[in-house]
């Protein structure tokens, strides 16, 4: 098995928040003992790191993967190379697919798709209502058996209170974790933008921000009827945040995650009608962001995500209303994410505390670490090599980024699952 | 004078001197309209394709007109009825008609931005006869050049917009072209009809009409739509018509030499009185429509001289 020396590296260790220089040794694909100064050569493998930054493999919850139902957008093997090569070492799929996964047949087809194509971990998550649609539950127990690591209906809301709420119950009872998307389904009904001045003079269908916090509130509620674990799968607005605050305080058990595009772009960015910049919940206002950056800095907003959501190019080449939402962001995720690093406003342990060691805590997961023992899920990375984005070289079976020809700094040189290296930078 | 765009898809890309080149030009062709030999050829040889992906009669009807009376071939496309329906996308829609090598499209769309995603993909002028929620500039520019000639002037007026500003792209556009022109501007409605972020458009909001209309120099109504009429914007049509309706009692708030506008087609008795609609003394609606054919010969020779240019 693997024995290797990864040494002058930039260790990013987001359990300690330490950015310190050393050196850090892997023994069958697990993390043996890490150091300071002078490594000792101990007949292993040496990767010399030149000053670059050695961080654990990204944790990413919410990709969809297009397998069954829409191959051609993404497949598990596309999907995977792309994970790789963005320092993504675990993948945490969604299960919108078509048909929905929600059933152990169907979680067992793409466990078998993802093991014999993907070169990095993936955890297949659950649909918690059958077909989505938010009437009767799931098999939360044979599921989790399957190996479903959480439930979620994704961007479904399920509107019946009685049944999410029954969902809710059954679930804890089954220890599983359900993630929800917090958003009033009334309010928020056809709208492809924020409302605001930009949405009025576009003349574009909008959502107040507001029905972020009503969708959070209500299930807030429903979390202290219930006891059960729940992830919000992206909080974007300022105003739920408060809502939140409260819920941890009050000792629920709530974690919430948000989207490396609310981090990093606002709703000005849809510019003349760029489909490419459709995602849901759409994007927001830049006080809205600033305040969303702030809670990831705090500790408040538990984890950043990609949302990797491949579309073709026929289902954006539309009208802005009729165009499908999503951005594919397995590989944009790290360099985007990094422009938060060089405005100064995150730093980079930071960063992988929200990357990588919140979410692997949240699925009770190893890795996410830098200790002793942790599988060696580990990402190289020059966080400063500039380069300008070209869609078109994407491992993904879809284009769909908004960053495509934008300037970015950061790169991806080297991924390890557990000890093998599954993407070097050519 | 240049006119420096290859398309006319909204008065947001359009300068204070854009608007009053547009204008000027169509006083002319009010006065050529006006006589009984009507015609010129200032688009002779070019074709002018009209696609409406929406209902209209007469818009479609003012485009069809101006580009004869310039000497283009035209040719109506009903688009609802056509290939859309067969599962074509706007994209290849536009894509085979460009291949037919048109100078001119005017386009209609029930999306906002669909016609700037049309724009993209050909190689003539298109003219933006509608876009969703959008925009409708020659509803603008016709709307504006009514007022120059009714009042004078085109800055420094009161202007009150009044009814279903929030899904109107008539309002959008007059918007933006009477600010551009430096008028001060009154939204009036009820809330749910006239959201307040037109506020940062600079715009005053009323939901008081009888409030809003005092001292205006320009009343213009605006349509609403049946299918808003009904419980879900405002409780019903006769409460509407009581509070937001326009009468002359409402009217008699205003400047005494105020005008009334309206884009047309009206619904007597909801938005407007319809006495008060034919009164020639306050009305300039059937002036409007005139305006409208002016409006959009200038427009598209505006347009064909910058494509005669480059080719």
């Amino acid at each position: 098995m693997s024995n290797l020396i990864f040494t002058n590296a930039r260790l990013i260790d987001p359990e300690n928040g330490t950015d310190n220089l050393g050196w850090l040794h892997v023994s069958d694909g697990r993390i043996a003992v890490r150091g300071e100064g002078e490594a000792p050569a101990k007949g292993a493998q040496v990767i010399d790191c030149g000053g670059q930054c050695l961080a654990p493999g990204i944790v990413d919850i919410g990709v969809k993967v297009c397998e069954p139902g829409e191959r051609h957008k993404e497949s598990y093997k596309s999907a995977g190379l792309a994970a790789a090569a963005g320092g993504v070492t675990t993948i945490v799929t969604r299960p919108d697919t078509s048909p929905a996964i929600d059933t152990p047949e169907t979680l067992e087809f793409v466990t078998r798709r993802a093991q014999a194509d993907a070169p990095v971990n993936v955890l297949p998550m659950a649909a918690l209502t059958k077909g989505r649609d938010g009437r009767e539950m799931t098999e939360i127990g044979f599921l989790q058996d399957a190996g479903a690591v959480a439930f979620t209906d994704c961007d479904h809301v399920i509107a019946n209170t009685k049944v999410f709420s029954r969902a809710l119950t059954y679930a804890r009872s089954c220890g599983a974790l359900v993630i929800a998307h917090p958003q009033d389904p009334g309010l928020s009904d056809g709208a492809a933008a924020t409302s605001g001045k930009f949405a009025a003079l576009r003349g574009l269908p909008a959502v107040s921000p507001m029905a972020e916090r009503m969708g959070l509130d209500r299930d807030i509620a429903l979390l202290e009827m219930t006891g059960a674990a729940y992830h919000a799968d992206q909080i974007t607005t300022a105003r739920a945040l408060p809502a939140l605050e409260r819920a941890k305080r009050n000792g629920l058990d709530i974690t919430a995650g948000t989207s490396v595009h609310h981090l990093t772009l606002n709703e000005l960015d849809v510019a003349d009608y760029r489909t490419f910049f459709k995602v849901k919940p759409p994007l927001r206002s830049e006080d809205d962001r600033q305040a969303v950056i702030a809670a990831v800095r705090d500790g408040l907003i538990d984890i950043i995500s990609s949302m990797h959501t491949p579309q073709d190019e026929e289902s954006k080449r539309l009208p802005f209303e009729e165009a499908a939402s999503g951005a594919v962001a397995l590989e944009t995720l790290l360099p985007a994410a990094l422009r938060l690093y060089h405005a100064e406003q995150l730093d980079l342990p930071t960063l992988f505390r929200a990357m990588a060691l919140n979410p692997a805590k949240r699925l009770g997961l190893a890795s996410g670490v830098l200790s002793k023992g942790a599988p060696a899920d580990l990402v190289l990375f020059d966080p400063d090599v500039p380069f300008v984005l070209d869609r078109f070289a994407l491992k993904s079976k879809s284009q769909n980024t908004p960053f495509d020809g934008q300037r970015m700094q950061g790169k991806v040189t080297a991924t390890y699952v557990a000890g093998q290296e599954v993407y070097r930078r050519p | 004078m240049r006119f420096a765009h290859r398309h006319l898809l909204g008065i947001e890309h359009l300068s204070q001197s854009d608007i009053t080149a547009i204008l000027d030009l169509a006083e002319k062709y009010v006065d050529l309209n006006r006589q009984s030999a009507k015609h010129s050829d200032v688009l002779s040889g070019l074709t002018q394709i009209n696609m409406f992906f929406e209902n209209s009669t007469r818009t479609q009807a003012s485009f069809e007109i101006a580009g004869k009376r310039l000497g283009a071939d035209v040719m109506n496309m009903a688009m609802q009825a056509s290939s859309i329906k067969k599962g074509e996308t706007l994209i290849d829609t536009a894509m085979t008609l460009n291949a037919m090598h048109p100078d001119l499209l005017v386009v209609r769309h029930p999306h906002s931005g669909a016609v700037d995603l049309l724009a993209q993909k050909v190689n003539c002028a298109v003219l933006n006869a509608g876009d969703g929620k959008h925009e409708h500039p020659t509803q603008a520019l016709l709307d504006a050049l009514t007022i120059r000639r009714a009042k004078g002037r085109l800055h420094r007026l009161n202007i009150a917009i009044c009814g279903d500003v929030a899904h109107s792209r008539v309002a959008r556009s007059n918007l933006i072209l009477l600010g551009k022109m430096e008028n001060r501007i009154r939204l009036i409605g009820p809330p749910t009809l006239v959201p307040g972020q037109f506020a940062e458009f600079g715009a005053e909001i009323y939901d008081d009409m009888n409030e809003g209309l005092r001292d205006v120099d320009v009343v213009m109504m605006l349509r609403l739509q049946k299918e808003r009429m009904d419980g879900g914007f405002i409780p019903s049509e006769r409460e509407y018509y009581h509070r937001y309706g326009l009468d002359a009692a409402k009217l008699a708030l205003a400047k005494p030499d105020a005008i009334v506008m309206h884009p047309g087609p009206m619904n007597r008795g909801v938005e407007i009185d319809g006495t008060l609609a034919d009164d020639i003394n306050r009305s300039v609606i059937q002036e409007q429509v005139e305006m409208g054919v002016a409006v959009r010969m200038a427009a598209m020779e505006l347009l064909a001289r910058n494509q005669r240019e480059a080719a």
